[in-house]
């Protein structure tokens, strides 16, 4: 499923708000998210999963085709741990 | 550091910056993540341009161990979700974050 899908499932379960604000209200939803992150934040969805930005400190790497070693700058990473519920509805999709 | 958002701030955002009723805004919430999690509960996965694609995986089952007790345990097949950030959610936060 891609966004527009979406947009198109929500507008059918809200059938009384135009669609156009059912697509700005994901896009608000998704862009409240990343600002969170962006300021170092967090953001917790019981039973669907908690999104955070995790720090990758410099190192020291190494180019594997001529072994030189070259500096790695530090990275923030975003990172989504799946919650309980979400995670036990997904495994439970192997057996249907 | 910052605080920690949860569905209220979510409501809360789309209330501010929609318009939309207080009760809409809660809704819709609860409407994408449960939209969201239905699909992923079908084993299928969900792309949401430039934020990030949530992948449904298929683990093998492997030999684990108790990393307290040296105890080997079975860990059985699973189907597990995994988060793919798009490189524009990536190139934000570490553009705002890293030196």
């Amino acid at each position: 499923m891609i966004k527009s899908e979406l947009v198109e499932q929500l507008a059918e379960k809200h059938p009384h708000l135009p669609q156009r604000d059912v697509e700005r209200a994901a896009n608000v939803i998704l862009d409240t998210i990343a600002s969170a992150l962006e300021e170092g934040g967090r953001v917790e969805l019981r039973g669907f999963g908690a999104f955070s930005v995790r720090h990758r400190p410099a190192r020291v790497g190494r180019n594997p085709r001529t072994g030189e070693s070259v500096p790695v700058k530090e990275k923030h990473v975003p990172f989504f741990k799946t919650g309980k519920e979400l995670r036990e509805r997904v495994n439970a999709s192997r057996e249907a | 550091m910052s605080k920690t958002l949860t569905r209220a701030d979510l409501a809360e955002a789309v209330y501010e910056e929609i318009g939309l009723s207080r009760q809409d805004s809660t809704e819709l919430v609860e409407s994408l993540l449960d939209t969201i999690s239905s699909r992923l509960a079908q084993g299928q996965s969900v792309k949401l341009s430039s934020f990030g694609a949530f992948n449904v995986r298929d683990k093998n089952g492997r030999i684990g161990r108790n990393p307290k007790t040296g105890e080997e345990v079975p860990i059985e097949p699973r189907r597990v979700l995994v988060f793919k950030p798009s490189q524009v959610l990536k190139d934000r936060i570490d553009g705002k974050l890293s030196k």
